[in-house]
């Protein structure tokens, strides 16, 4: 089937899609949502769990008042009305990694309502209607082992660790997102990436997808201009952002072929493969289980004080938009670099490099370029690469006076990240330099020269431009410490070559 | 020894902390009382002679050591199956939890321990607390001391036949709709529901989460005062624990006892009696009536007109949350499992576990209470169940404008025979009636043994007269039990227990089925 798939371009001839977003946020609390568990990311299986986590018969849970106030400043700063009153639901389905086989999460009466967020998408701005922002308890997590596909399907046996169960979740559920066309993928993109954002800048999350403390799930469907909203799909498994564009993007595809051929779009699960970007039907939602919600009866109703509701509304911090539009005022950035920045993580590293005395300019291409690279090679973020923005500065500083060349800034960065101490130590040490006393030079290109004739005869047979491998040849020899604009003007001198 | 077994907890607790006895030496007499007469009674699925043993002499040695014991601190106590223990097996009477050892103490199973009291072992109960026989224990039933071819109650029937059969002075039973207070009225005992909320559920195997409570029996009003002052107060563990101090219990016990209920009002329930009860029933609960006139109180019918639908709508709640919190039994985690052989899978080990390791009853409310719980019918069942138990709080809040506490029978009927109602349900679950609006309120209610009925049995059984009060009001309930008690021990010019049968292990058969 996917080999008939209608192109993307085609599909927006004919059909509007129309999609809406939940999102799961792992609350970065220190213990778990019902219980005093430690809530560490990667700890040896089933060392973080008691009685509660473990839904052992006779244990209680018991309300994590961090986890409700980290809920509330997400449902503020995404605009939404927080309930005086609410109360946690039972979702009742078996299933072994969740220790008392019902999950308690939120129904009918959730924590946060009715809000939006507002994202730029393509220069254009996108309202996002929020319909609620609930609290709920993860389950723990299945390893399915010897089988093909990892699924419990042609597994031998399966494995359940339990340290995830109990971690506090929040939901973020959209309302339906119709009318944006082709722009459906990055809308999707933008939305999450923004909702990330807002996690991250409130301290409520460390929203690692990669962790699955944000995971998405992607709704999708498709309807023919002007006529109603056609079935949807739920894509599960949606665990980055690339993949969050790349599902609406397939799934917008494999619907139109569908409908195409005059089929039906059924409404089910659908799980999402990184490697093909391709997606696959999982279990229909309508043979899906009757959850049987009902109040959780172990629990009182939750009731915020509003004085408490407003005490943490003053303490919100800048939300990301707001300190986009001051940063970008104070980096004199377009929006595509702020874009740019925003997704390398870099923008208060380079504000900071800039209050460090840098120009802003030279101070962004540091952060997105050399700083982002070897913070990805290092699978950090950015900020925790190891350099400090005042360093980078200093790194700079020394560009700027001539002291160091382009190759030799990012050795003196390189040895900072190495040992720690300041670029101008490293670069006394390291005796980094840019060499440009032709004398000094003279030896080298003299050497450059003898080593490679078929090189000069080229040259000198008027190709100017093959002069790359000597000036290559030059700069090895000086350990990257001449300055390559000198070393080209002296080989060609040699040569009796006109530059 | 038998005369050890034969003492209230609190001449127990006396003697010991005189020295006038050991606390080893009374849990080995309480031993050797069970290795005597439980064959014939099966109130105990487990006895854990060596750890009671072990918590007495402990008892012993800081008494010895000067340090200042509580007034139960060397007193011997039955606990309940539904309850976890650390390391001692709990099985809620049902097989699906056979073998299996919590690694954690339940709140109240501390606070006893930290009280000196001596746990000796684990008390039999229908499954999973549903019943009101110990018939739907899977492990055989439990018999009723004052006739051994008749139930003791339920669902704690072990914990109410080892108090009433000198077993032990004290055991701990739960309710959820009357699972204290019927047992305590069939043999003969002082049962207390208390108030929800008011005694930590934490570490109670849940069948309802939202009428659970445990409560203590005894054999006098002033013994489960002092068991229910141990027991009761603030838990954090658990959310729907009240934040607020017991009311002195054991006071209110003692200055009861004086006798003297004048500036009392009591409302007889006029839904509570009448039809379907037994002759002698009613009678013993007249004269009760006719007592506290005697002592005192003003007496005045109230009616609680709602308190008619407390059944069906208990018979909704009750199995809904039961079948969600019975859930957890699916063969993954602890306890038994089944049919886990050639390539079964995970839904097939769940539903044979389940399938085989649940009894009938348990099946027949986690059935109901699915059902109940299923969209579509959820507004129709659980919701107006739910409404009902506003319209009955209500009744409460009417009547507890007018009068301080209300008094019932305790259960329409004695002790019955053994296998006699097993094959109806709702010829069993009439025996809640008059617990029932009560534990759908949440308010505190008691039981106390109002006289003998010899027009319904063969041999003279006790009756019980239920005292309710308003929420946390629970010392009201044991100063008029205790008023009562004291007028017939005075009347009577023994105990009410010592009207019982002998039990000997001579005369006892080996007729429980194991």
């Amino acid at each position: 089937m996917t080999t008939t798939l209608p192109t993307y371009e085609d599909v927006l001839t004919r059909y509007e899609p129309v999609l809406g977003l939940e999102t799961h946020v792992e609350l970065g609390t220190r213990s778990k949502m019902f219980c005093g568990c430690a809530t560490g990311f990667g700890a040896d299986p089933n060392t973080q769990v008691c009685p509660v986590c473990l839904g052992l018969p006779g244990s209680l849970p018991v309300v994590n008042a961090a986890a409700i106030e980290y809920a509330i400043r997400l449902g503020l700063a995404l605009n939404c009305s927080i309930a005086s009153w609410c109360r946690f639901s039972r979702k009742n389905y078996f299933y072994p990694d969740m220790p008392k086989n019902f999950q308690i999460s939120q129904y009918d009466e959730p924590l946060c309502t009715d809000g939006y967020l507002d994202i730029e998408v393509d220069g254009e701005a996108v309202r996002i209607g929020i319909e609620r922002v609930h609290l709920e308890e993860d389950t723990g997590k299945s390893t399915h082992v010897g089988g093909a596909t990892g699924r419990i399907h042609g597994a031998s046996h399966s494995l359940v660790d339990y340290n995830r169960a109990g971690i506090p979740l929040v939901e973020v559920v959209t309302r339906p997102i119709p009318g944006t066309g082709a722009l459906a993928p990055e809308v999707a993109h933008g939305y999450v990436t923004e909702l990330r954002e807002i996690c991250r800048t409130l301290g409520i999350s460390d929203v690692r997808m990669e962790q699955g403390s944000l995971r998405c799930d992607v709704n999708v469907s498709l309807n023919r201009s002007g006529a109603g909203w056609g079935t949807r799909t739920e894509t599960k498994n949606v665990n980055s952002l690339r993949s969050v564009q790349r599902a609406v993007r397939f799934e917008m595809s494999r619907q139109a072929g569908v409908l195409d051929a005059g089929g039906r779009i059924v409404q089910e699960t659908r799980h999402f493969h990184e490697d093909t970007g391709a997606t696959t039907s999982g279990r229909s939602k309508e043979e899906a289980t009757d959850y049987r919600y009902f109040p959780e009866p172990d629990l009182v109703p939750l009731a915020p004080d509003p004085a408490w509701v407003e005490q943490i509304r003053a303490a919100l911090p800048e939300l990301p938009a707001a300190r986009r539009a001051r940063l970008a005022e104070l980096l004199g950035a377009t929006p595509a670099e702020m874009r740019a920045m925003g997704n390398a993580g870099v923008v208060d590293l380079v504000a900071a490099t800039t209050a460090a005395g840098a120009p802003a300019g030279e101070a962004r291409k540091w952060w997105l370029a050399y700083l982002a690279q070897r913070a990805n090679a290092a699978g950090v973020e950015p900020a925790e690469l190891g350099i400090t923005p005042a360093q980078v500065a200093e790194v700079i500083a020394l560009v700027d006076d001539g002291t160091l060349s382009d190759a030799l800034a990012r050795q003196a960065i390189d040895g900072v990240l190495e040992t720690g101490r300041d670029p101008a130590e490293i670069v006394a040490e390291r005796g980094l330099r840019t060499v440009s006393d032709t004398g000094a030079l003279g030896a080298a290109v003299d050497e450059a020269i003898a080593a490679q004739p078929d090189v000069v005869a080229k040259i000198r047979g008027g190709k100017v431009q093959a002069v790359g491998p000597l000036v290559g040849a030059v700069m090895r020899a000086t350990g990257g410490q001449a300055d390559a604009a000198v070393v080209r003007a002296l080989v060609l001198q040699r040569l009796g070559v006109d530059s | 020894m038998d005369e050890l077994t034969r003492m209230t907890a609190v001449e127990l607790a006396g003697q010991i902390a005189a020295g006038q006895v050991s606390a080893a030496e009374v849990t080995q007499a309480h031993l050797d009382r069970i290795a005597a007469v439980d064959p014939a009674l099966h109130a105990f699925l487990h006895v854990d002679a060596d750890g009671a043993l072990a918590a007495a002499k402990t008892v012993d040695e800081r008494r010895a050591a000067g340090e200042r014991l509580g007034p139960l601190a060397g007193v011997p106590l039955a606990l309940k199956d539904v309850v976890v223990s650390k390391g001692l097996p709990t099985t809620c009477g049902s097989k699906i939890l056979e073998g299996w050892v919590p690694p954690y103490d339940a709140t109240i199973t501390r606070r006893m321990k930290d009280a000196g009291i001596i746990i000796l072992g684990k008390a039999n109960m229908d499954e999973f607390a549903m019943g009101s026989s110990t018939e739907n224990s899977a492990y055989g039933p439990t018999r009723n001391p004052w006739d051994l071819t008749r139930v003791p109650g339920g669902s704690s029937g072990g914990s109410s036949a080892a108090v009433a059969a000198f077993q032990a002075p004290l055991a701990i039973g739960t309710d959820t709709g009357g699972s204290i207070r019927q047992p305590a009225a069939v043999t003969g005992l002082v049962g207390h529901k208390p108030t929800y909320g008011g005694v930590s559920r934490y570490g109670l195997i849940a069948f309802s989460s939202s009428l659970d409570q445990a409560g203590p029996l005894a054999r006098t009003v002033l013994d489960a005062a002092l068991l229910h002052e141990v027991i009761g107060g603030h838990d954090p563990a658990d959310s729907t624990s009240i934040d607020a101090p017991v009311p002195a219990l054991a006071e209110a016990a003692r200055s009861g006892a004086a006798g003297d209920l004048s500036g009392l009002r009591v409302g007889v329930v006029r839904e509570l009696g009448g039809e379907g009860y037994q002759a002698g029933v009613l009678d013993s609960f007249r004269q009760a009536v006719a007592l506290l006139a005697e002592l005192g109180a003003e007496v005045v019918e109230v009616s609680c007109p709602h308190f008619d639908y407390a059944l069906p709508a208990y018979y909704l709640i009750a199995p809904s949350e039961c079948s969600s919190n019975l859930a957890r039994f699916d063969a993954m985690r602890y306890g038994l499992r089944l049919g886990d052989e050639d390539d079964a899978s995970l839904e097939e080990v769940m539903s044979r576990t389940r399938a085989a390791g649940f009894g009938p009853e348990v099946k027949r409310r986690i059935i109901l209470g699915t059902y109940a719980l299923s969209s579509g019918y959820y507004d129709a069942y659980y919701g107006q169940a739910q409404k009902v138990r506003t319209l009955i709080l209500r009744d409460f809040a009417a009547a507890y404008e007018r009068v301080d506490v209300l008094v019932s029978p305790t259960s329409p009927f004695v002790a019955f025979g053994i296998g006699e109602r097993v094959a109806d349900p709702m010829a069993m679950y009439v025996n809640d009636l008059c617990t029932l609006p009560a534990s759908l309120a949440g308010v505190p209610a008691i039981s106390v043994p109002c006289g003998l009925s010899a027009s319904d049995s063969p041999t003279p059984l006790p009756v019980g007269l239920q005292v309710m009060a308003p929420t946390l009001a629970d010392d009201r309930c044991y100063r008029v039990a205790a008023a009562v008690e004291a007028a017939l021990d005075a009347r009577r010019g023994h105990p009410f227990l010592a009207d019982a049968p002998a039990l000997t292990g001579a005369t006892a058969h080996t007729g429980a089925t194991r």
